[in-house]
Parts: C-alpha cells; structure tokens; sequence
C-alpha cells in the first residue's frame, strides 16, 4: 500500500493547507449568510438562495469543504485500515465526497433555475 | 490494540528486570495519561470526520428546498426536532474547533509557538474558542 502514497504527500499537504486557508475565510461567511436560513419558511430561504452570491458562498464553501474533507479521511484510512481493505476506504470516500458535491451543485443550480 | 496485544505487552514489561526497563513501551490507552496535546490533536481529526453528519443534514435540507414545500417540510421538521437541533449545535462547535486546530497547524507550518508552553496556550486557545465561538453564534447569528 505505501508504494502507492509515495511521491504524493508533498501535493496532499500543499491541497489542505490552501483547503484549510479557503475555508478559515468561508466558514464565517458561510455561518453569518446561510447557516441562519435553516429552519426558516422555504420562500423565504428560496428568494435568498437565488441570488448569485448566496449560491456561491453555499458552492465553494461545499466544494472546497468536501474536497478537505476526502483528504483528511484518505489520511485517517491510511493510519487505521491496512492491506487491500485501505483503497477500497479511500475510493469510498472519494465517491462520497463528489456525490455530495455533485448533489450541492444540483440542488443550487435548480434552485437558480 | 486488543487485549491480548496488551497482556502480552505487560508480560513483557513484568518479566523485565533492568530497571531502566521499568516503564511504558508505547501509549497502551488503559495505563495512558492523556494530557491537552494529545486530547486536543485527537479532537481534531474526530471533529473533522464528525461534520460528514452536519453536511449531510445540510445538503439535504438543501434538496428538499429545491425540489417542493411537502419534502422541505420533512426535513425541516427533522432538523427542528431535539435530535436535529443537537446534531446542528454539534456540528457547529465541530466547525469552530476543527476550524480553530486548522488554524494551529497553519501556525506551526511555519515552524513558530512549538515549545511546550506557547503549544499548550494554543491547546487552551483551541477548546475556549471553540465554546465561546459556539456560544456566540447561537446568540447573535
């Protein structure tokens, strides 16, 4: 399994530290615009989703957020799952996180429609 | 580590005479004195993998609200309920710690507040923070 991580820590830790920088800044954007729409009449939530700039704090926010999220837990896979079992994980979880990416988008995109 | 692993680790450690022999190999969690560091580096990665649950809820009610009134109204009945709530309000104390760990590593990146004391003030920094951050989003936000 390591000959496969070989040569690839170097990207993996560049990736999270400008992830972890994107999202520092998002994240309060993120719970000061959207956050609060939860709970709220869905007219009300549609008419602030949309606006451009609402649906894109939600996209990079989710985009950037699962994309460090698949490399945080490719690394938790890498330190706890060992033999044959540690790609089938990571390919799991690489599936999870672009599904739900791919399901944000959707779900912007047909509300912007 | 299964307890067999363990046993036979203390077996080791027993039958030892030397007394530079007398101490733990590695942290075996039963006889491990947990310490800021160790609690906090852990909440980190816990924290971080947790907030799948959060996204998830989010991303749902996102869905609902796309698509008609009747699914919005499930899901905001879900996460209107004293289940929902709680995991909402633990996503976002997740949020706040995870951000603020991230926030130390990018710190020590740079090779800086690495000592035992400047690392423990961090330590300190990260579960504060974390609670008050919480406390004052529910309030203002």
């Amino acid at each position: 399994m390591a000959f496969n991580i070989i040569k690839t820590g170097t990207p993996h830790h560049k990736a999270m530290k400008f992830s972890s920088m994107v999202l520092v800044l998002m994240i309060p954007v993120f719970l000061l615009t959207i956050a609060p729409l939860m709970g709220e009449q869905r007219e009300f939530v549609l008419s602030k989703l949309e606006q451009p700039l609402y649906a894109l704090i939600v996209a990079v926010t989710f985009t950037v957020g699962l994309l460090h999220f698949k490399s945080g837990v490719q690394v938790l896979i890498e330190d706890y799952v060992h033999g044959k079992m540690t790609k089938v994980w990571i390919n799991l979880t690489i599936a999870l996180s672009y599904t739900l990416i791919g399901l944000t988008l959707f779900a912007l995109f047909k509300i912007m429609i | 580590m299964s307890m067999g692993n363990f046993s036979k680790h203390m077996d080791d450690f027993n039958m030892s005479t030397s007394k530079s022999d007398q101490r733990p190999l590695s942290p075996h969690l039963s006889v491990y004195k947990w310490q800021l560091h160790a609690i906090t580096s852990i909440l980190t990665r816990i924290t971080g993998n947790a907030l799948i649950v959060g996204v998830i809820l989010f991303i749902g009610w996102l869905l609902a609200a796309a698509t008609s009134e009747s699914h919005y109204q499930i899901v905001n009945g879900i996460i209107s309920s004293w289940l929902g709530k709680l995991v909402l309000i633990g996503s976002l104390w997740a949020l706040w710690y995870h951000s603020l760990a991230g926030i130390r590593h990018l710190i020590w990146d740079h090779a800086v507040w690495l000592d035992i004391n400047k690392s423990r003030l961090l330590g300190w920094f990260v579960v504060f923070g974390s609670f008050a951050l919480t406390f004052v989003t529910i309030l203002f936000v």
